[in-house]
C-alpha cells in the first residue's frame, strides 16, 4: 500500500528526513516512535503533503502511485488521512456541513453521486454517535472551543466519516487523559481492518497499550534506526531511546 | 503554501461586465447650472426640485472633495463626467411588456427577470439602468397594502408632498461634498412609503445597473416607515467592465417613526476594476437613516465586494427613546480595490442601543479600512454600543486599517469594542485540504465561515447569493 524508499525531505532549510525507509500493507497497524525532533511529524507532513515541506529526494509510492507528485487534497481524496495532533480551528463554519464538504469531495472523486444534506445528517449522527460524540457539537464550528479531548475525538470522527486506505495518527495521544485516550483508541480500533492501514507517530508507549501495532520503528536523527515488534516499545518504554541511540552509535 | 493555485483562481473574470448596445439620450459632459436645470427639465420636475438642486449646486461648489479616507486615486475630472444617461424609450411604456427587450434581455443576464412570474415571488424589484428607472414590479400588489413603492421620478410626480416633507431630511445637501453633488444632479432611484401599521407583504428591492460609458450614477433612496410600519429592502449593483474609472454617488436617505423598523441590506458589486487596478466605479455613497420615532430601528446590512473605491459609511441617527440601530459588514478589497467604510452611530435619544459588526477581507494588494464613530450624546442616558471588528489578511501584500472613534457624552452609557486581525491560516488551508477540499474551496470556506454572522442577517434568498458573491469575488492571492 505504502512504500517508502529512501526519503529525504527537509524544512525550510533544514533537513529532517535522511532516508526513511519503510513498507506498509494493507491490514498493518506500524507505530513510529522516537524522541522529540527525530522527525516524526515531519514525516506525516510530509506523506499528507503540507506546503513548506520539501522532499530533496528517494520517493513514497501509494498503491503503486507517486505519492509525492499529489496535490494534498488528491492524496486525501485516495484514502491518505492524517489525524491531526493540533487539529485547527475554523471559525464560523460548523463541523457537519465541513464534514458533509469533505465527505462529498471524496464521492465526487470516485465518480459517486454526492450525499444530500438530509442523508448525510443521519449518517452524520450514526458515526458521532460511534465516537461517544455529544450530536450537539456537529453544529458548533470546527474545533472552535473545543477542549484537547474534543478535538482529538472529532479527528476520529473524521476518520470514521472519511473511511480512509491509510490512516497518520499523529501523536493522537497527546493531552488526553486517560479515558479519552480510551475511547480514542476504540473508535481506531473500530476502524482496523484488513483494507486499511495505520501508522501511528507517537512518543509514548502509552498509546500502544490501546491501539497495539503490528511493528514498532524507532526514528532518530531523520532515520529508522531499529524496527520490531510491539514488544520493542515496551523495551523503550523501560529503557528510555538513550539506550537505542547508543546501541546504534556504537 | 499552495500560491500558484490561489493566484490562477485570482484570475477569474467578473461575471457581469457585458455591456449592453442601447441607444440612449444623454446630456453633455460636464456640469453647470445648465445641466442642473436641464436634468431638472428632462424630468418635468416641480418648482421645489429644482429650487433643491440648484442650492445643493450652488453649495457643491464652495465644498472641496474629502481627503481624509484611506484612498489612493487620481484626481476626478468632474467636467468630464456625464451626469445624465437615459436609455431612449422606444415609447411611452404601459406594463412591464413594453420595456425595451434589449434593456429586459440585460437584466435577465444579471438575473433579475422583470417579468413578474419568472420572479422570486416575494420580491419586488425597481430596476435602474444608468440614470433612471426603467421598471417597477409588483407595483399593484403593493398598493393594496398601502406600501408606495416606485422610482423617484413617479414619486415626485405623483407624491410630492411626501418628498417635500422627506427629501434631505436625513441627509441635507450640505452633508458632504458628494451627497451635495448628488442633490444637484441626482437622476433617480427608489421611493418606499410604509404607512402606519403595514408590515410591507413584501421583500422590495432596487437593482442598479451602470451601462453607458463615462457617465456617472447618481440615484437617490428614500424609504420612510410610519409608525408601527416594518420593511426589508435590499439593493444590488453591477457594471460592465470598461477601462475608464465610472463615478458612482448615490445618496439613501431612511426614516422610521415610533416602534417602526427598517431593514435595509446591499450586496454592492459594482465592477471592481481589473487584477492590475485598471478601470472600475467609483463609489462614494452617504447612507444615513434616522430613528425618529421611540423604539425604532434600523439596520443595515452590506455586503461590499465590488468597487475600486468605496467610500461609504451607513449610519444611525438614534433621536427617539430606546431606538436601535445596527451596522452588519462584510468589505472585501483584492487586487487593488481600496475600501474605507464603516458606520456612524449617534445616540441622541434615551437607552438607545446600537451594534456595529464588520469584517473586512484584503486580499491581492487591497486595501481595507474600517472607519466607525460612536457619539454618544450628553441626553442619551443609558445608551450602549457594542463594537466588534474583524479583518482577515490573504497574503502579505495587502492591508487591514481600522479607525474607530469614540465620543462619549454621558456617563450612564456603555461601550463595549472589540477588534481582531488574523491572517488567514496556512494551517487551515492545509486542513481543510487534507480532508479533500481544493484550495479555492478551503478558502471559501474559511471566508464564508469569517462572514458568518453577517451573513446571517440577510434575507435568506440573498444570504446564497453572498455566499456565492464570495467565492467569485476573493478568490486568490495568498502569498
Amino acid at each position: 500500500m505504502l512504500k517508502i524508499t529512501n526519503l529525504h525531505a527537509k524544512v525550510g532549510e533544514k533537513a529532517i528526513l535522511k532516508g526513511i525507509n519503510l513498507e506498509v500493507k494493507p491490514g498493518e497497524v506500524h507505530a513510529i516512535m522516537g524522541p522529540n525532533g527525530s522527525g516524526k511529524s515531519t514525516l506525516s507532513y510530509v506523506l499528507a503533503g503540507r506546503p513548506g515541506y520539501t522532499v530533496t529526494d528517494g520517493k513514497a509510492e501509494y498503491g503503486g502511485r507517486d505519492l509525492l507528485a499529489m496535490d494534498p487534497e488528491i492524496r486525501a481524496r485516495e484514502g491518505v488521512f492524517l489525524a491531526f495532533q493540533y487539529p485547527v480551528e475554523i471559525p464560523g463554519v460548523s463541523n457537519k456541513y465541513f464534514l458533509k464538504a469533505a465527505y462529498n469531495a471524496q464521492r465526487k472523486h470516485r465518480g459517486e453521486p454526492e450525499m444530500d444534506a438530509g442523508a448525510f445528517l443521519k449518517f452524520i449522527k450514526e458515526k458521532a454517535k460511534s465516537v461517544e460524540m455529544d450530536p450537539a457539537m456537529l453544529n458548533r464550528s470546527v474545533n472552535e472551543g473545543f477542549s484537547g479531548g474534543e478535538k482529538k475525538r472529532n479527528e476520529v470522527l473524521q476518520l470514521a466519516v472519511l473511511e480512509p486506505k491509510l490512516a497518520l495518527l499523529d501523536e493522537t495521544d497527546s493531552g488526553l487523559d486517560i479515558d479519552a485516550l480510551k475511547v480514542v483508541a476504540a473508535g481506531v480500533n473500530r476502524m482496523r481492518g484488513p483494507q486499511r492501514a495505520f501508522v501511528v507517530v507517537t512518543h509514548y508507549q502509552r498509546l500502544l497499550d490501546y491501539i497495539v501495532p503490528d511493528y514498532v520503528h524507532v526514528l532518530s536523527g531523520g532515520r529508522i534506526i531499529k524496527s520490531g515488534g510491539k514488544d520493542l516499545a515496551l523495551e523503550l518504554e523501560k529503557k528510555g531511546y538513550g539506550w537505542i541511540e547508543d546501541k546504534v552509535a556504537a | 503554501m499552495a500560491n500558484q493555485d490561489l493566484k490562477e483562481l485570482a484570475e477569474r473574470e467578473y461575471k457581469y461586465g457585458f455591456k449592453s448596445d442601447i441607444e440612449a439620450d444623454q446630456v453633455p459632459r460636464g456640469l453647470s447650472e445648465d445641466t442642473v436645470r436641464l436634468i431638472s427639465a428632462k424630468k418635468n420636475e416641480p418648482a421645489f426640485m429644482l429650487e433643491f438642486r440648484l442650492k445643493a449646486y450652488k453649495h457643491w461648489l464652495t465644498m472641496t472633495e474629502p481627503t481624509w479616507a484611506h484612498i489612493h486615486y487620481p484626481k476626478i475630472d468632474y467636467q468630464n463626467v456625464i451626469y445624465y444617461s437615459a436609455p431612449k424609450p422606444k415609447k411611452k411604456l404601459n406594463s412591464m411588456d413594453e420595456v425595451d427587450p434589449e434593456i429586459r434581455a440585460t437584466f435577465d443576464k444579471l438575473g433579475i427577470p422583470l417579468d413578474e412570474q419568472k420572479m422570486l415571488s416575494n420580491v419586488a424589484v425597481d430596476a435602474v439602468f444608468d440614470s433612471v428607472s426603467v421598471a417597477t414590479t409588483f407595483r399593484k400588489t403593493l398598493a393594496e397594502a398601502g406600501v408606495i413603492f416606485c422610482s423617484f421620478s413617479d414619486a415626485v410626480k405623483e407624491h410630492p408632498e411626501l418628498l417635500e416633507k422627506y427629501l434631505g431630511s436625513v441627509v441635507p445637501y450640505t452633508d458632504n461634498f458628494f451627497a451635495a453633488l448628488n442633490a444637484a444632479v441626482f437622476s433617480d432611484g427608489s421611493f418606499c412609503y410604509i404607512p402606519k401599521g403595514v408590515k410591507c407583504p413584501m421583500e422590495l428591492s432596487t437593482y442598479f445597473r451602470i451601462n453607458a460609458k463615462d457617465t456617472g450614477q447618481f440615484e437617490r433612496t428614500l424609504i420612510v416607515a410610519e409608525e408601527g410600519a416594518s420593511v426589508s429592502y435590499l439593493e444590488g449593483c453591477t457594471a460592465p467592465m470598461r477601462d475608464e474609472n465610472q463615478l458612482h454617488a448615490a445618496v439613501v436617505e431612511l426614516v422610521a417613526m415610533d416602534d417602526a423598523s427598517i431593514k435595509y441590506s446591499t450586496i454592492q458589486n459594482w465592477y471592481p476594476g481589473d487584477k492590475n487596478g485598471k478601470g472600475g466605479i467609483y463609489n462614494f455613497v452617504t447612507k444615513r437613516g434616522k430613528c425618529a420615532g421611540k423604539r425604532s430601528k434600523i439596520s443595515w446590512t452590506q455586503v461590499e465586494t465590488g468597487s475600486a473605491i468605496t467610500w461609504k459609511y451607513p449610519s444611525c441617527i438614534l433621536l427617539g427613546d430606546e431606538s436601535v440601530g445596527e451596522f452588519y459588514s462584510v468589505a472585501l478589497a483584492n487586487h487593488y480595490q481600496q475600501a474605507d467604510t464603516g458606520t456612524k452611530m449617534i445616540h441622541i435619544g434615551k437607552n438607545t442601543k446600537s451594534t456595529i459588526i464588520s469584517k473586512g477581507i484584503s486580499a491581492g494588494h487591497g486595501q481595507n479600512t474600517y472607519r466607525g464613530q460612536v457619539k454618544i450624546a450628553k441626553s442619551a442616558v443609558g445608551a450602549r454600543n457594542y463594537s466588534q471588528c474583524d479583518s482577515l489578511l490573504l497574503g502579505s501584500d495587502c492591508g487591514a486599517h481600522t479607525f474607530p472613534y469614540i465620543e462619549v457624552g454621558n456617563t450612564t452609557a456603555t461601550l463595549e469594542h472589540e477588534a481582531s486581525t488574523s491572517k488567514i491560516g496556512e494551517d487551515q488551508l492545509f486542513y481543510l485540504r487534507q480532508r479533500g477540499l481544493s484550495a479555492e474551496d478551503a478558502v471559501g470556506m474559511i471566508v464564508n465561515g469569517f462572514c458568518k454572522q453577517v451573513f446571517a442577517e440577510l434575507p435568506l434568498e440573498f444570504a446564497v447569493e453572498a455566499h456565492k458573491l464570495m467565492n467569485i469575488s476573493l478568490e486568490g492571492s495568498v502569498g
